[in-house]
């Protein structure tokens, strides 16, 4: 399906300015912040997971909250991925904790944009790894709010269908769009959307529109 | 975080054993205070020494256009000819059965699609029903068009060179392709390509050696089936096309290491590339038998006999007979020398808990070793090795343009994960005992850190 790769062989490292990775991304992996020892011995308040190791990712994060303020004390993770994963998920919980901590709110509005901007960037290709990260920690706040009873604040992270026919989701649209789909025509060599049903194009010209702002800037 | 006990220090040269320090250094060598291995030589080889000195004059003395009659062409028509010369009797050819490219890829494209296009249309639509031998006949069906398409046989494991290029003429409607899947051992059977092999099949790719797995393919054997077919089709309805399928092998990275007697491995069409054996980059060639038929690739002044017209490269062409006759001529003793480090560096890296040798431990390339380590993910592992100082490739889909994992490791059959997981390590005429020792002392601890900040506990019964 996607069109490899210019490569030679198996690894093209290296992208054309000669440095893959930002100096943060290189500290933070190499060096990464509050990842999770031992969880045995760690009473979190919330806990959070996203990805699945066939596809190449997956992130654990596991959160302390102050009850009286809603404020994050400790933001713990594990993650399975390439560099830009491990660096996006241990500059994430950097980000939360710093400064007395983020509110569960604030934390909430986290975007992979201001992860990446911390981090000084990502390649264009690994930009989906730092996406996660923000996933995993929106999971765990919704288990802080569950464990502590208050269901009213759980937000659901759900797709919402655009395409009735392919049964096309929000969510397949971002995830077109953060692999580097910008054009319609390249989303819908994706996703197929709205080939079925085109109706629904002027909806996702808007949705890439409003991720593209969203992750791109 | 100097606190953090997990933390990862890059290894300086003060830690580096003495002995390492005094072979020569040379350009792949030079880190930034690191020690510095390179076991990547299935990516790019660094030029021999030997090969730059005899390509040198090349670029500024005797620089003239080997199509010029005067005498300063004649002195560059002169060094060409000697290297084709000399390269055709390495691989038992003859001269004009040589045509230099620009690489191992080109090689490949330009026997695809120089057969592919060679095909009349009127010939690639004769049915496979007996008794229609027009194609025009009104009897033919629309659905026969498939049925009608020229056919090739290739093999899961191909280089992108070839799996993408075919995958994309079958997509265009141009040619039928099945592709055979290999062994679990990444070796593929003689048998399973014979029984894909029909009377439209028009051309057969199997890579000779493996360039991630390193496993070695019985070319030999598939070529002699493949003439006692051809010899069997003779005076059939398809006589026009008796001498098909044609068969090719891509050997850029058999090259250093096997016998290239096209005698022996019966193979019509045969790619090779400099940059692999020790040679420049910017240069391959393909072998062509007599009497095979191609349409040229690259149009224009007719040089390399129509088939890839452009002024000869003529360092590249001078440097890629040097490196072939080099590594062609020390390939026993250095295979030797290498499947010793080969073994002892999977021996060493396998006693790691939950890791896999991916492809045939003895039918694999003497410089070849790729293992899966799971519950890691392999760029991670690839980057902690760098700053160790070791250079090393992964199969990851992160370390990948298209973020797909490696599609050779996923055609053994095994997991998403594994081929996340895998690290090959591609030895070459520079690495020495101590650098294999090196590796095998420092995985272990870039493995329990990834491990540790991973989630993910894989049951290895799975695998």
């Amino acid at each position: 399906m996607t069109k490899p790769t210019n490569s030679p062989d198996i690894t093209p490292r290296k992208n054309s300015d000669g440095g893959f990775y930002s100096d943060v991304v290189k500290d933070h992996f190499f060096h990464p912040k509050n990842f999770m020892e031992d969880e045995s011995a760690y009473k979190a308040d919330g806990q959070g997971v996203v990805g699945s190791p066939a596809c190449g990712d997956v992130m654990r994060v596991w959160i302390k909250v102050d009850p009286k303020t809603e404020r994050l004390t400790d933001c713990r993770w594990k993650t399975f991925g390439c560099a830009s994963a491990i660096a996006a998920t241990s500059m994430m919980s950097t980000m939360v904790i710093e400064n007395n901590g983020m509110t569960l709110e604030q934390a909430r509005q986290i975007r992979p944009q201001d992860i990446m901007e911390r981090l000084g960037g990502l390649p264009a290709r690994k930009i989906h790894c730092s996406v996660l990260g923000d996933k995993a920690l929106r999971s765990a706040i919704n288990d802080y709010y569950r464990k502590s009873g208050q269901i009213d604040k759980i937000e659901i992270e759900q797709g919402r269908v655009i395409d009735k026919v392919l049964k096309i989701t929000d969510h397949d649209i971002e995830e077109a769009v953060l692999e580097g789909a910008d054009t319609l025509d390249k989303i819908q060599s994706k996703t197929k959307v709205g080939t079925g049903d085109p109706s629904c194009i002027p909806e996702v010209e808007q949705l890439m529109k409003f991720y593209k702002e969203k992750y791109f800037g | 975080m100097p606190n953090n006990p997990l933390s990862f220090r890059p290894e300086r040269k003060s830690e580096v054993e003495k002995s390492h320090r005094t072979k020569p250094s040379t350009a792949h060598r030079v880190g930034h205070g690191l020690r510095s291995v390179y076991l990547d030589n299935a990516a790019a080889t660094p030029l021999d020494a030997k090969v730059l000195k005899a390509m040198l004059p090349y670029f500024s003395s005797i620089a003239a256009n080997p199509s010029s009659l005067h005498s300063a062409g004649q002195a560059a028509n002169k060094a060409v000819t000697q290297a084709r010369k000399s390269i055709a009797e390495i691989i038992n050819g003859h001269a004009d059965e040589i045509i230099f490219t620009s690489g191992g890829t080109e090689s490949d494209n330009l026997a695809i699609n120089g057969i592919i296009s060679v095909i009349p249309i009127s010939n690639s639509v004769i049915p496979a029903k007996a008794g229609i031998q027009n194609p025009m006949d009104p009897r033919i069906r629309k659905d026969d068009k498939r049925e009608s398409l020229p056919h090739v046989v290739t093999t899961a494991i191909e280089h992108h060179a070839i799996l993408e290029l075919l995958t994309r003429l079958q997509k265009n409607g141009a040619i039928d392709l099945t592709v055979i899947k290999p062994q679990k051992n990444g070796v593929v059977k003689v048998d399973d390509i014979m029984s894909a092999v029909n009377d439209r099949t028009v051309l057969v790719s199997v890579m000779y050696a493996n360039n991630e797995i390193g496993t070695i393919q019985p070319i030999g054997d598939i070529g002699r089936a493949i003439l006692k077919y051809r010899a069997a089709k003779r005076g059939t309805l398809y006589e026009v096309r008796g001498t098909f399928p044609l068969f090719h092998s891509d050997a850029c990275q058999a090259a250093g290491y096997l016998d290239l007697n096209v005698e022996k491995l019966h193979v019509d069409l045969l790619t090779l590339n400099g940059g692999k054996i020790y040679g420049p980059k910017g240069i391959g060639l393909l072998f062509v038998r007599r009497g095979v038929k191609l349409s040229p690739t690259v149009i224009g002044g007719g040089q390399e006999r129509g088939l890839r017209s452009g002024t000869e490269n003529v360092p590249g062409i001078v440097g890629m007979a040097k490196a072939l006759e080099l590594v062609q001529k020390n390939h026993e003793k250095e295979s030797k020398r290498l499947a010793q480090f080969r073994d002892r560096l999977i021996k060493g890296l396998l006693r790691i808990p939950k890791s896999r040798l991916n492809g045939d431990p003895a039918e694999r390339l003497p410089n070849n070793v790729n293992i899966s380590f799971m519950d890691i993910e392999g760029e991670a592992a690839m980057l902690y090795l760098d700053a160790k100082g070791i250079s090393c490739s992964t199969g990851s889909a992160c370390a990948s343009t298209s973020l797909d994992p490696s599609h050779v490791i996923l055609a053994l059959g095994m997991s998403y994960e594994a081929a996340h997981g895998s690290l090959r390590f591609s030895l070459g005429h520079d690495t020495i005992r101590s650098d294999i020792d090196y590796v095998i002392k420092v995985m272990p601890g870039i493995v329990e850190m990834l491990r540790k900040i991973s989630p993910v506990t894989l049951d290895m019964s799975h695998f």
